[in-house]
């Protein structure tokens, strides 16, 4: 069976040479929930771009190949690969706010995507939108369906954006931070909405964030991500039960936990960023050398 | 850091070629009698409508040849610059200094200094500029000083304006609250750490200012509102160049062009220099 | 044991609500701290903890008065400055020091850091060997010389939030806010800036007042604890009673919402109420 994302060798540089994602590799199996984890400039937003095609213009991809559901997405024609990422994917964003247009009403931007890019009538739309809304617990769907963004909270917010996301039963949905803007309850919230759709829909996400805690609560699989290279990759468990990159102990060492408050917030080693500089600096000399 | 740079490498050319052209014009205008080729005010009518030098009939030491009483163009060009120079420069400055001012104290404090002034520029902005001037210049009667008032009184809006939403802006800034943590005064903060902050703006806006006032002078020139008819100025030459536009197109063509570049380059000149001043986009 | 530095009474803060703004005339008052009451111990760090909307960021620019409360009372070091006038607060200034959550935005960016650094040294009647001191400010936070004369773009966040404890602390203040200083850093970052806070605070015997939206951060910080919820204490304890011992339901909520960097099948399932905000 074909993973549902297939991701190997994608290296991907800066106009002046500088390489932002470092030869990475990971695969995303139907259904699994894959967590990128990192701190910034680590290059996992970068990855979610570049599976949904969204990359800035200045970074390109040099090498190495992204597989939706056995398809080459670089093999594609542009109006193709649009087509295929539309129908296949969805992105619930970090920001729920700029997200969304502020001048449209909640409705017509939710049954816009079906509309335009499934093709499907208005009246099936709305009533797929309303379905969702039910399932991410809205319960006064009329009302919010009317509003502008800016009349709801970001819970609310977020809310939306998750039901917009699975609507179209995409197979896989990136989340970018989806929960970072949030405060700690309504991030439990929304971690419990995402994980039950998800479970519902069989869908696969990729999910991005800088918080070791969400990952052990929501992912199956994890890549530790620095300097836009893989570190670590493991089972959830198998990584929290015993990491084996330096890196990726100090992360879980500097990861504040008020259960054990002594024993966490450990500044990261000088000795082990020395290491990752000299572990990415011999990565990039191996890859210059077969690419002059 | 390596984005800047490549950002410092586009600004280059532009702030180059813009301000080459304004030293250019500038120092022309102030060595005027040294550098034009002919007196711009000797009528000739044997030398009526030469054309430019690469025209056959062309007259050498008339470069761009000479209008319908035989006056040589470049000449004029050149002279009309000093009147141009000096309109942009002290119209410029004084609409900043009133306008900069005014908008730093709406925007800083706020309230009831910030409602007096904003009510006083949305008023002053309903009126149309043009109408604005040429009325102003009507009651003040004409004359060099004349238009530099008129100009500065009616500029001074977009400058409060704009420095108002800036000043506004940085006010909101922690390190606003940081100099009251430290113990500075209002005035002090508002000079100390808000008006640095805003000055690439008005640069900006003062090299902008300048091409505006440009061309309201050639405006004012043009309807005979400006000084007194003898001297050339730009605006003065294009409307005596449209009477003859059928028989010496050259007379309305070479003063236009000098102004549109001329106002191109103070605009240019003053983003360039903002992006010089701003010490993050450097 | 000696009298709290803060004493606080009554605390009430009202500020103008902009989105209900009429077209015409003023913003109607909102009310947005609804009467508190509490102490901050001298020489001791005191968490408070709330989410968006609990008031946390308005009580800690209260207790530095860059907000004059409405009604009730604050005394610091024994002296009322509920409503002093901003000249007369001007002397206490050096006493009443914050650290900011975005060093971005809380460094002037055309300032030097020697000069951001040695402002408040100047205002405050320090000015005397002002290199030495800004030299022995840095070296307090583990900056090295040579970042005296940069700009705040030329940082990275960790060392701008260094800056930012430089500045409050160069002046030896009785009292310091720090208000969600390390909620923009990385985790790694975080840990340095919250053990070298700890650290400093320890060895100058600072009283402060930590805001953080998160409890595991309050947990190894803070004595004590105040949690507040939409302008009002929630409740108010020594921070291991508060951990282990939460009195009200949400401040168990609060904890049991924190994700925790280790496997638990049962987080998500927990019966945590999914109810539609209204």
């Amino acid at each position: 069976m074909n993973a549902c994302l297939d991701i190997r060798d994608l290296s991907a540089v800066l106009p002046n040479g500088q390489r932002v994602l470092r030869s990475v590799s990971l695969a995303v199996q139907p259904g699994e929930v894959r967590a990128l984890v990192g701190e910034s400039g680590a290059g996992k937003t970068m990855i979610g771009k570049a599976v949904l095609g969204v990359l800035p213009s200045s970074v390109r991809i040099v090498e190495g190949d992204i597989r939706l559901e056995g398809e080459d997405l670089g093999r594609l024609q542009p109006k193709a690969r649009r087509t295929l990422i539309g129908a296949r994917t969805a992105l619930i964003p970090q920001d729920p706010l700029t997200a969304l247009n502020p001048s449209r009403r909640i409705g017509s931007q939710m049954t816009d995507r079906l509309v335009r890019i499934l093709g499907w009538n208005g009246e099936r739309a709305d009533t797929r939108i309303r379905q969702l809304l039910d399932e991410v617990q809205i319960r006064d769907p009329d009302r919010v369906l009317k509003s502008y963004p800016h009349e709801l909270s970001g819970g609310m917010r977020q809310r939306v954006l998750i039901a917009a996301a699975f609507a179209a039963e995409p197979r896989l949905i990136v989340a970018d931070e989806p929960t970072t803007a949030l405060d700690v309850t309504v991030q439990k919230q929304i971690l419990r909405l995402i994980v039950q759709l998800q479970r519902e829909h069989g869908t696969a996400i990729l999910f991005v964030t800088h918080d070791l805690g969400v990952v052990a609560k929501i992912s199956q699989k994890v890549s530790v991500l620095y300097a836009g290279k893989v570190v670590e990759e493991a089972e959830t468990a198998a990584l929290f039960a015993a990491p084996q990159h330096p890196y990726t102990r100090a992360l879980m060492a500097a990861t504040p936990r008020y259960t054990d408050p002594f024993a966490s917030l450990k500044p990261v080693d000088d000795a082990v960023l020395a290491g990752l500089a000299a572990e990415i600096a011999a990565a990039d000399q191996a890859w210059r050398r077969p690419h002059g | 850091m390596d984005e800047n740079r490549a950002q410092g490498r586009s600004v280059s050319p532009r702030l180059w070629l813009a301000g080459g052209w304004l030293l250019l014009a500038l120092l022309a205008a102030i060595f005027a009698p040294l550098v034009a080729p002919q007196d711009p005010l000797a009528q000739d009518l044997m030398l009526e409508r030469l054309p430019p030098f690469w025209i056959d009939g062309a007259e050498p030491g008339y470069w761009l040849g000479t209008d319908s009483l035989g006056r040589d163009l470049l000449s004029r060009l050149i002279f009309g610059g000093r009147i141009a120079f000096i309109v942009a420069f002290a119209a410029a400055f004084a609409a900043c200094l009133v306008g900069s001012t005014l908008g730093l104290v709406a925007g800083y404090f706020g309230g009831w200094a910030d409602r007096i002034i904003s009510r006083i520029v949305d008023v002053w902005m309903a009126f149309p500029p043009v109408l604005f001037a040429i009325l102003l210049v009507a009651v003040l009667g004409t004359g060099l000083s004349s238009v530099i008032l008129a100009i500065a009184i009616i500029d001074w809006t977009r400058f409060c304006r704009v420095i108002r939403a800036e000043t506004m802006g940085q006010s909101r800034m922690d390190y606003v609250e940081n100099a009251r943590i430290a113990g500075y005064g209002r005035i002090g903060i508002m000079l100390r750490e808000v008006l640095p902050n805003v000055v690439p703006s008005i640069v900006a806006l003062l090299s902008l200012e300048m091409g505006i006032a440009v061309i309201v002078e050639a405006i004012l020139s043009f309807v005979n509102l400006s000084i007194s008819t003898d001297d050339p100025t730009w605006g003065g030459i294009i409307a005596e160049g449209r009477l003859s536009i059928h028989q010496a197109w050259w007379v309305l063509v070479f003063p236009l062009i000098t102004l549109i570049v001329t106002v191109l380059s103070f605009s240019q000149f003053g983003e360039a220099l903002k992006t010089r001043f701003d010490p993050v986009l450097r | 044991m000696a009298e709290p530095l803060f004493s606080v009474r009554g605390l009430k803060v009202a500020l103008p609500d902009m989105t209900r703004k009429p077209l015409i005339g003023r913003a109607p008052l909102a009310e947005i701290l609804k009467g508190l009451d509490f102490d901050l111990p001298r020489g001791s760090v005191t968490g408070i903890v709330g989410e968006s909307g609990s008031g946390k960021s308005t009580l800690g620019r209260a207790l530095v008065r860059l907000l004059e409360p409405s009604a009730g009372s604050i005394s610091f070091d024994g002296l009322d400055i509920t409503h002093l006038p901003e000249a007369e607060l001007r002397p206490l200034r050096r006493n009443l020091q914050m650290i900011f959550q975005d060093p971005m935005s809380s460094l002037n960016p055309r300032r030097t850091i020697a000069s951001i650094i040695a402002a408040p040294l100047k205002q405050n009647g320090l000015g005397d060997n002002l290199k030495a001191r800004v030299t022995e400010a840095l070296q307090r936070v583990g900056l090295p010389q040579s970042f005296a004369g940069r700009y705040r773009h030329e940082l990275s966040g960790g060392q701008r939030q260094r800056v930012g404890i430089a500045r409050a602390l160069a002046l030896s203040p009785k009292f310091v806010l720090a208000d969600e200083i390390v909620s923009g850093l990385d985790v790694s970052t975080q840990a340095q800036i919250l053990t070298l806070l700890e650290k400093l605070a320890a060895e100058m015997g600072l009283t402060v007042a930590f805001i953080s939206h998160d409890l595991s951060v309050i947990r190894r910080l803070c004595r004590q604890v105040i949690v507040m919820r939409e302008g009002v204490i929630v409740e108010a304890s020594a921070t291991d009673a508060l951990f282990d011992n939460p009195r009200q339901v949400y401040t168990r909520d609060l904890i049991a919402a924190i994700p925790l960097p280790e496997i638990d099948a049962g987080w998500l399932d927990i019966p945590a109420a999914i109810k539609a905000p209204t």
